[in-house]
């Protein structure tokens, strides 16, 4: 498994647990867009921390917009950059 | 039918723009979160003064928390400010003393709405059962060019 799997493995993890998605998402792939899945914004916050918490990173001002946490691929950009740094 | 002009034309006329954000929040999700998440999900959203606000009245802590996240969230999409990278303590939302809510922003977003020529920016709260919201309006100032 490559590392941008185990970290879809574990993102989704956190999704089908604080998302609130109205779809399986198992069924959904990396760029479908979570808010038109059912993601809302209070629902983003709960994604957010439960990130932090699974990755042991804080998500800093500049990177609390819609559109970090708006599908599995662009939250693992994020991650990827949050936990190199 | 002739116009005249007048002498010293003005080049530039003052206009205003009106936009509006809504948002809205269901209290016993935000109940959950604060189980799920405790100070965390406190912190990161409100304001020290918000969360003494809301607590001091221990039966109304849902009701107030949840319409504050939801004016916060307002807020945002009010300023178009979704994408900008907002701090959600950095607008707050203070009780006046004749009951109705007003919007004070601070550091980034106050800065990003006097870039955007905020003149006036006023809230709206309400909650009913397991819902909360918040209406937020903004006047922006615009220049129109003749």
């Amino acid at each position: 498994m490559t590392t941008n799997d185990q970290l879809d493995t574990q993102i989704r993890a956190v999704l089908r647990d604080h998302g609130h998605l109205n779809k399986d998402i198992s069924a959904l792939d990396a760029a479908t867009d979570l808010y038109q899945s059912g993601m809302t914004s209070h629902a983003s916050v709960n994604v957010m921390l439960a990130l932090e918490g699974a990755f042991d990173i804080e998500f800093p001002d500049h990177m609390l917009k819609r559109n970090v946490f708006n599908s599995i691929q662009s939250i693992r950009s994020a991650v990827s950059e949050l936990t190199v740094a | 039918m002739k116009f005249n002009k007048p002498v010293v034309p003005s080049l530039v006329e003052h206009s205003l723009r009106l936009e509006v954000g809504f948002d809205l929040v269901k209290i016993s999700g935000i109940v959950d979160s604060i189980a799920q998440f405790g100070d965390r999900f406190k912190q990161r959203l409100f304001t020290a003064a918000e969360l003494d606000y809301a607590y001091n009245t221990q039966d109304l802590w849902p009701e107030r928390l949840a319409a504050r996240f939801a004016a916060k969230e307002a807020t945002i999409k009010a300023l178009r400010l979704s994408n900008a990278g907002v701090n959600w303590r950095e607008i707050e939302v203070h009780k006046l003393p004749g009951g109705e809510c007003a919007l004070c922003l601070h550091g980034n977003v106050a800065k990003l709405a006097n870039q955007l020529r905020v003149q006036q920016i006023s809230v709206s709260l309400s909650h009913d059962g397991d819902y909360a919201g918040a209406c937020v309006t903004v006047l922006f100032h615009i220049n129109k060019i003749n």
